[in-house]
């Protein structure tokens, strides 16, 4: 970042011109150490934004924000899991209300970390845009002549030759031209500039990171996003009061979900039938019809998992599926007090699943009104042991059966509050018993009838039907996302791969008449590349100013060549040029 | 169809077979490196201590004279080649001769190096073999659960440094440590981690498998690489630092350490393969995302592993800063690279075996 910075602290004097030839070499602002603020309010601000638009605390903060995200890594979240965290709350009940006012238990909507987003956000936009208006200044400018002492580059080369000055530069000239290196010329010698894709690449990637915090932030704003069960055969309207459950971003208005709707056609599974992993799921889709608009066109299409349906903006994911048995229950009258499917839910893998059958409009053999309850678990396939009683033992429909106790008295549904449908509150309800005084449980094939006792009704296990849930979401500026996250990639190798780098070829006649040429290159960091590419190109330009043969060849023995050259260790800092 | 699964089960119990057959050739392969190792302490050059004799009390302001010298000079007339002169700049010391590997230069130490290497590449060939027969035994990609995983991970390890060989890099200092690592992490996946061959539940059958868990792999294996040799880096420099100190260190360490590349040449190492799997480690999370959006219908969701792949990818983002920056050159750069390569190994093991995590997939 502060190459720069390097370089001068390393030297001792006389650099002022190698620092020119450092100049715009790149749009890293140079790093300042962090002195204290100015006096006075502006110089106050003007430290602050400059702290705030430095690479240093925008990497801190990208640290910070990292570290931020561990404890909800750790730490249940309620995004994610609501119950573990109700769960958690109840065992650790002093921790939990600690970790509750920090909002440790929704990490990443809380201020501290919206609080380090927002910075860093602000940081990007305040370093990117100036960098970008230097870079398109230096795409108009000119690579800088060459420094007086070519000697001080990192990677430099010489020799004598016959031919003449003007023909070497020209040449030199011509060559890098050749190599696609911007040129321009000099009193005695020619400066070369190249890889300014770097420098656009690491733009792009800095620019595609704030398309990115922009799309996810205006993602985590407007989404919406609901769950909704829907049993085989049912239509699901995407409008609010059709959702069993849903969230959405603070900004978002429920006026705005799009118009669609769909019918769940058929669903298919299939199951490991053997081995051990006997029952593990193999293959979910669930046949739906859907629309858009209050009635638009009926369209086809089936939903699996990992290939969600499309409409719109919304997309449709299969999350979930159970078994719903479809009963009738008779009333003590003998009329049909409920008919249909109840989505039982699934308790293992084995799809084990609990539910209620919950009748409101009931009169008993009296004629008198009240209300039923029917409580109990489906299994697919049937199996019983001691330890677990009955459960399933395979998830698909092999050997179903239901198993139910019944009760009667208020179910509470007037009471207005939210109930849960797949629970009884038995609080006001009385369980029908046996003659000898035990509750009532019957277990029931499909097409068998429980019978309640005193003729107060029936209740007929009809036959099966399969329920799947579906996650409906709806969240904006996902594509810009992507288009960013996928610029960030190109631009980030453009920036790690490419060099920018700059070439000087300087040429003048000496005492003895000959000419010398000098060769050097800088780049934006220390790279192994350099010194190849330049004897590559010096051993390109040998071919039209040939070495010349050494003339004394004692006592004018060039110091930098051969024995008396530099023994600063060995071959690993004088390259050949690239092999051919 | 009972068949055919009879037959998979053979296949796929033939794959342990294998990859037990791998771990006994990568065991010759790790005698053969200590006897490398041992053959090569025999010999001693102490090299380094001699490019950082007294003479070049200040190695730095020498090498700008040397410059200097050559300036005003000029010319190599004598070479057919340009020779370019280039300026020693990391760490402030001057460049230092790498060491001359773990043979030390002794004959014999270097044919078992060399036996070392041959096995390694017999190994490799049974591993590949392994997962090779993994792979169709269940009929999809072989990295669906940690075993998988681990074998798979393995394997592209051992296939990286075998064509970092070919290609002749300067990577024979890695043979022993890789070993150890490679049999450490084949004797865990076949036993702690092993799971039965299996078909995939629907959740993990996708396209995005392929490519988002094949180039976690490669990055994963080639991020090691880097570790490695960031380690090396930081026993290196010490080691070089108190020489240059004056200090003595012991005779142990100073016979490892003197066959080592310099430390320069190993941060060197460090860094390049680091900043060039960069971009792939990150393109590895946006393919994640891309998943995760067909699958659970949110492209992030700050589920467990989402955010130690962040946290990884913050931390290697902060080493290629570090490394350009002044006062983070060397050791402290390497110790960010050092703590990124444990973020991703946590994201691994950690967050597949501790973690609550919508990935657990570790089948164990
Ligand atoms: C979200 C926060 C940021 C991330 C993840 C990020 C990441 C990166 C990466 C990966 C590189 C390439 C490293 C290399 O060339 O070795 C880079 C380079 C750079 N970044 Fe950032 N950066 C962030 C914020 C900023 C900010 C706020 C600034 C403004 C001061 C900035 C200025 C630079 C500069 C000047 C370079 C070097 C360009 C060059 O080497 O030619 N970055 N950044």
């Amino acid at each position: 970042m502060s190459e720069t910075e390097t370089r001068t602290s390393e030297r001792t004097d006389g650099d002022t011109d190698e620092s020119a030839a450092q100049a715009q070499l790149g749009t890293a602002p140079v790093e300042e150490p962090p002195s204290g603020p100015a006096i006075g309010l502006i110089g106050w601000l003007r430290w602050f934004w400059r702290q705030l638009t430095s690479m240093r605390v925008a990497l801190l903060l990208l640290l910070l924000l990292s570290l931020a995200s561990v404890p909800g890594s750790l730490i249940p979240q309620r995004d994610a899991s609501a119950n573990r965290v109700a769960q958690f709350m109840k065992d650790n009940p002093t921790l939990g209300g600690i970790y509750d006012r920090l909002q440790l238990f929704e990490v990443y909507s809380s201020v501290w970390f919206s609080a380090i987003y927002l910075l860093l956000f602000v940081s990007l936009i305040g370093c990117i845009v100036p960098r970008t208006w230097q870079f398109v200044g230096q795409l108009r400018a000119r690579p800088p002549k060459a420094p007086a002492r070519l000697g001080r580059m990192p990677a430099y080369t010489t020799w004598r030759t016959d031919a003449a000055p003007k023909d070497v530069l020209a040449d030199a000239n011509k060559l890098l031209r050749g190599r696609r290196f911007r040129v321009s010329g000099g009193e005695g010698s020619v400066a070369a500039e190249k890889g300014y894709l770097r420098e656009a690449g690491n733009l792009v990637f800095h620019l595609a990171l704030i398309v990115m915090l922009i799309a996810f932030a205006t993602g985590q704003l407007w989404r919406v996003e609901g769950g909704k069960l829907v049993v085989k055969g049912d239509s699901f309207t995407n409008v609010l009061p059709s959702y069993d459950d849903i969230k959405s971003g603070s900004l978002f208005d429920y006026g705005d979900l799009d118009s669609f709707g769909f019918t769940l056609d058929d669903f298919h599974s299939a199951f490991e039938p053997t081995g051990p992993q006997r029952g593990t799921p193999r293959e979910f889709s669930a046949k739906v019809t859907y629309w858009e608009g209050a009635d638009g066109p009926q369209k086809k299409a089936s939903i699996e998992v990992n290939r969600p349906l499309t409409i719109g903006d919304s997309k449709v994911f299969l999350l979930g599926h159970g078994y719903a048995p479809v009963v009738t229950v008779r009333d003590g009258q003998g009329d049909i007090a409920f008919r249909g499917p109840v989505p039982f839910l699934p308790q293992d893998a084995n799809i084990t699943s609990q539910g209620v059958v919950k009748v409101t409009d009931y009169r008993d053999a009296k004629g008198e009104k009240d209300q039923l309850a029917f409580v109990g678990i489906f299994t697919p396939t049937f199996g019983l042991d001691e330890v677990r009683g009955p459960h399933s033992t395979f998830p698909d429909l092999n050997y179903p059966a239901l198993f139910l106790s019944a009760y009667r008295g208020d179910l509470g549904m007037e009471t207005g509050l939210p109930q849960n449908v797949y629970q009884l509150n038995d609080k006001a309800m009385e369980p029908f018993t046996t003659k000898d005084g035990d509750i009532l449980r019957e277990s029931l094939r499909p097409g068998e009838t429980m019978k309640l006792p005193g003729g107060a009704g029936t209740l007929k296990f009809e036959r099966v039907e399969r329920w799947a849930t579906f996650q409906i979401s709806k969240k904006p500026a996902t594509d810009w996302a992507l288009v960013g996250s996928i610029a960030a990639v190109v631009g980030l190798a453009g920036s790690l791969f490419l060099q920018r780098r700059r070439v000087w070829v300087r040429a003048r006649t000496d005492e003895d008449g000959r000419t010398v040429v000098e060769m050097a290159a800088l780049g934006r960091s220390e790279s192994a590349k350099l010194p190849e590419e330049l004897g590559a190109l010096a051993e390109q330009l040998r071919t039209t100013a040939p070495v010349a043969e050494p003339c004394h060849a004692d006592d004018d023995a060039p110091a930098g060549s051969g024995e008396t050259g530099p023994k600063r260790g060995d071959s690993s800092d004088t390259h050949e040029g690239a092999e051919k | 169809m009972n068949i055919a699964l009879a037959d998979n089960q053979a296949l796929a119990d033939f794959s342990r077979v294998l990859a037990l057959s791998a771990m006994a050739v990568y065991a010759l392969a790790f005698v053969a490196h200590i006897a490398e190792w041992v053959f090569g302490s025999r010999s001693k050059v102490a090299r380094t201590a001699a490019a950082l004799s007294p003479k070049k009390q200040s190695p730095y302001s020498k090498s700008v004279e040397e410059i200097r010298a050559a300036e005003n000079g000029g010319g190599t007339a004598v070479l057919e080649k340009p020779k370019v002169v280039s300026r020693a700049t990391v760490g402030g010391r001057p460049d230092l001769p790498d060491g001359p590997g773990a043979a030390g230069g002794d004959a014999q130490g270097d044919t078992f190096g060399r036996i070392a290497i041959a096995l390694t590449g017999l190994a490799f060939a049974i591993h590949l073999a392994a997962v090779v027969t993994r792979a169709v035994s269940v009929t999809r990609a072989p990295w669906a659960n940690m075993y998988e995983f681990s074998l798979t991970f393995s394997m592209v390890v051992v296939g990286a440094y075998l064509a970092l060989l070919i290609a002749k890099k300067n990577v024979r200092w890695v043979g022993l440590i890789l070993v150890t690592t490679v049999l450490l992490d084949l004797g865990l996946a076949s036993t702690v981690l092993y799971t039965e061959s299996d078909q995939l539940p629907p959740a993990l059958d996708s396209a995005w498998l392929w490519i988002h868990v094949s180039l976690a792999i490669v990055c994963g294996a080639l991020f090691y690489l880097g570790a490695v040799g960031t380690v090396l880096y930081l026993f290196r420099d010490g080691y070089e630092a108190k020489l240059e100190r004056g200090g003595k260190p012991g005779a142990f360490s100073t016979s490892v350490l003197e066959r080592l590349p310099s430390a320069a040449t190993l941060d060197k190492f460090a860094y390049r393969v680091n900043a060039a799997v960069f971009p792939f480690w990150t393109f590895t999370i946006i393919a994640g995302a891309i998943w995760a959006e067909d699958a659970w219908g949110r492209y992030w969701g700050w589920d467990a592993k989402e955010v130690w792949s962040f946290i990884t990818w913050v931390a290697y983002a902060g080493y290629l800063h570090a490394r350009a920056t002044v006062g983070w050159k060397g050791r402290r750069a390497a110790m960010l690279a050092i703590i990124a390569f444990l973020c991703f190994l946590f994201n691994y093991y950690g967050v597949n075996l501790f973690v609550n995590s919508l990935h657990s997939y570790s089948g164990v």
